[in-house]
């Protein structure tokens, strides 16, 4: 892939805090148009990252290109053609969201034409036209997040960096938040975001995921289940917990996780796994309803793959 | 009250001046189960956990905790629950020990039990190593621990959780289901409050809340039957194109982005419909695959009954 089709560039990325390699040598390729989630446990190096591809951080080694700008060279070249929405970002509560919108077109220096025309797509677009004159200070969280993302997007973007979004919002927030995403690739803008939510993850068109500081497994969202080792069985029964018990020890099951009346039950791969486990329910005096081989959810693959803890292909 | 109810709320109603914050809520949870308490931001789930608290009063309606009324018994109503707030609100100067000795302590255990119970519970909660450890030093994922600890030191009954797991990757989340699965084994009632679907699933029973009211209750596999018409996902080329197209089209619930996929919900029908939602696409010019089921999710449902209403904007502030 040449470079003028990736948005973003990262090559051996490393940053280190005493002791802690945070993000340790992270070359991924992230091409223009893509809405990509790198997904990951507490800890494992999300944040840095996004903050070293966006020039809020400085990199101790390795290299990061935006849109074709050197981040560590040039940051503030990046800045132009960047929007960022940190976890901790802020608005003026005692100002409205259109009074902010504006601030924030000013502060990129757009012409006031150009953010009047943006302002009133976005904020129809998140269902917050009624509420423009509403003090931010006002707003629920869900409704913050959104007039953050407006204000990210002001200064017309190639980039924009999200810090999990949605983190405690709503599944209807949520939704106006992604319609917005998801118009973006077709306008050019490449969108970079990390996330805890598999849920959210199954959104992105490509996923890397972390685990201290380094990437074990790219693709996307189906090639990500298709890397969970063995096969995962789903199991209804009518006392899931007692299924559960009767499974976890045995030697050819890997992990057993309870979804709701259903089991998820990664086991080795092969034929004997299906049998032993009906047998072990069997004699555990458990009604199985129905055990069939499913396509692991992202959540089995996550747990799968940070559990092991090596680089999976 | 019966016996084999954990909590039993009529009419329990909650103004704040103009606002009504919880509107006649009628709420009944088991003795024994998970039951998930799901809402919009601002739907008024928080105001009715405070009010089984005995924190809030009721403006009217009832509400009996354990068969308890709330606003004649909130002490003893106080030793019989474990309550989690949304946000971390214990002692940040003070140590992950000292935290748990305080709230112990708060809660009535009694002192020769209280270290055995804290060594129990650090231990199975990851949090031995940080015991020493202030606080306001811990990661969002350990903070998270040490307020589920501090909320059961006590062996409560009825264990209430507000987004416990609010920005927690899916290990941390996944332990703190398997705890739950623990306490609701030694008989604990446990009421937790997500915006997860997917933790959702892991309840046995959950309602749904808007703008103050209960609009549904059932188990995961009846919140998905109500997510009303089939659902159906199509990959296409140009999605947001296609997003715009079926925002016009009669017929539809919900269209909405889903990677490359684009997932759509009727209103009515089945295969035959979702074929000739693709075909129309496609005569608008777009390149479009053949639709393929989806299994409806809880979310669906949640997008269904709550998505039009815009609950969270209404909210009064």
């Amino acid at each position: 892939m040449s470079g003028d089709d990736l948005a973003v560039r990262t090559e051996d990325l490393s940053k280190r805090f005493g002791e802690t390699v945070a993000v340790d040598g992270v070359s991924l390729e992230i091409p223009v148009g893509d809405v990509f989630g790198l997904i990951g446990p507490d800890g494992a190096g999300k944040t840095t990252f996004m903050r070293l591809i966006s020039g809020v951080m400085r990199a101790d080694s390795g290299q990061a290109m935006i849109a074709g700008e050197d981040v560590i060279a040039d940051p503030e070249a990046v800045k132009q053609r960047m929007g960022y929405l940190s976890q901790a970002f802020s608005l003026y509560a005692d100002l409205s969201i259109e009074e902010n919108i504006d601030f924030c077109g000013d502060l990129y220096l757009m012409p006031r034409d150009e953010v009047q025309r943006m302002k009133e797509e976005m904020l129809e677009l998140t269902d917050l036209l009624r509420f423009r004159k509403r003090l931010v200070g006002r707003l629920s969280g869900g409704m913050k997040q959104k007039v953050g993302l407006i204000c990210a997007l002001i200064n017309r973007p190639q980039v924009l960096i999200l810090d999990e979004p949605t983190t405690g919002v709503d599944p209807i927030s949520r939704r106006d938040f992604w319609r917005i995403i998801s118009q973006l690739p077709e306008q050019g803008v490449t969108v970079v975001l990390c996330s805890p939510y598999m849920d959210e993850a199954a959104r992105c068109r490509h996923l890397a995921m972390i685990s201290r500081g380094r990437i074990l497994a790219e693709g996307t969202p189906e090639e990500m289940r298709q890397k969970v080792a063995g096969t995962v069985l789903e199991v209804t029964a009518d006392d899931v917990r007692a299924a559960s018990r009767a499974l976890s020890d045995l030697s050819s099951v890997r992990r057993v996780t309870p979804f709701g009346d259903a089991l998820h039950v990664q086991v080795e791969e092969g034929r004997e796994a299906v049998s032993e486990v009906r047998r072990a329910l069997g004699e555990a005096g458990v009604d199985e309803d129905e055990i069939h081989e499913m396509v692991p959810s992202l959540e089995d693959a996550f747990m799968d793959i940070v559990t092991r803890g090596d680089r999976v292909a | 009250m019966p016996e084999d109810l954990a909590i039993r709320t009529e009419g329990l109603t909650k103004k704040f001046g103009d606002f009504t914050a919880v509107d006649h809520v009628d709420l009944e949870v088991r003795r024994g189960e998970v039951f998930g308490f799901l809402g919009a931001n601002g739907s008024g789930k928080s105001t009715t956990i405070r009010m089984l608290c005995g924190l809030l009063a009721p403006t009217e309606g009832r509400a009996e905790v354990s068969g308890m009324d709330v606003r004649e018994h909130p002490e003893r109503i106080r030793e019989v629950i474990g309550y989690v707030a949304q946000f971390f609100y214990l002692y940040g100067d003070m140590t992950v020990r000292e935290n748990m000795e305080l709230f112990g302590g708060i809660y009535g255990v009694p002192e020769d039990e209280l270290p055995g119970r804290i060594d129990r519970w650090q231990e199975r909660l990851d949090l031995g190593q940080y015991s020493r450890v202030l606080g306001a030093d811990l990661s969002m994922g350990m903070q998270r621990r040490l307020s589920l600890a501090c909320a059961v030191l006590h062996q409560p009954r009825l264990l209430l959780l507000d987004e416990p797991t609010s920005g927690v990757d899916p290990l941390v989340r996944r332990e703190f289901f398997d705890v739950i699965g623990e306490l609701q084994d030694e008989g604990t009632t446990i009421l937790v409050t997500t915006h997860v679907m997917d933790e959702a699933e892991r309840c046995n029973r959950m309602s749904l809340m808007d703008r103050g009211r209960i609009v549904a209750v059932g188990t995961p596999a009846e919140i998905k039957e109500m997510s009303g018409g089939r659902i159906y996902s199509l990959e296409v080329r140009d999605l947001a194109k296609a997003l715009d197209l079926l925002q016009e089209r009669e017929g539809l619930r919900q269209a909405q982005p889903f990677g490359r996929q684009l997932q759509f919900q009727l209103a009515q029908g089945g295969d035959d419909e979702a074929e000739e939602i693709a075909a129309w696409l496609r005569d608008q010019g777009l390149d479009v695959d053949d639709p393929e089921p989806v299994r409806p999710t809880i979310e669906h449902t949640f997008l269904t009954l709550l998505g039009g209403s815009g609950s969270e904007e209404d909210d009064g502030q």
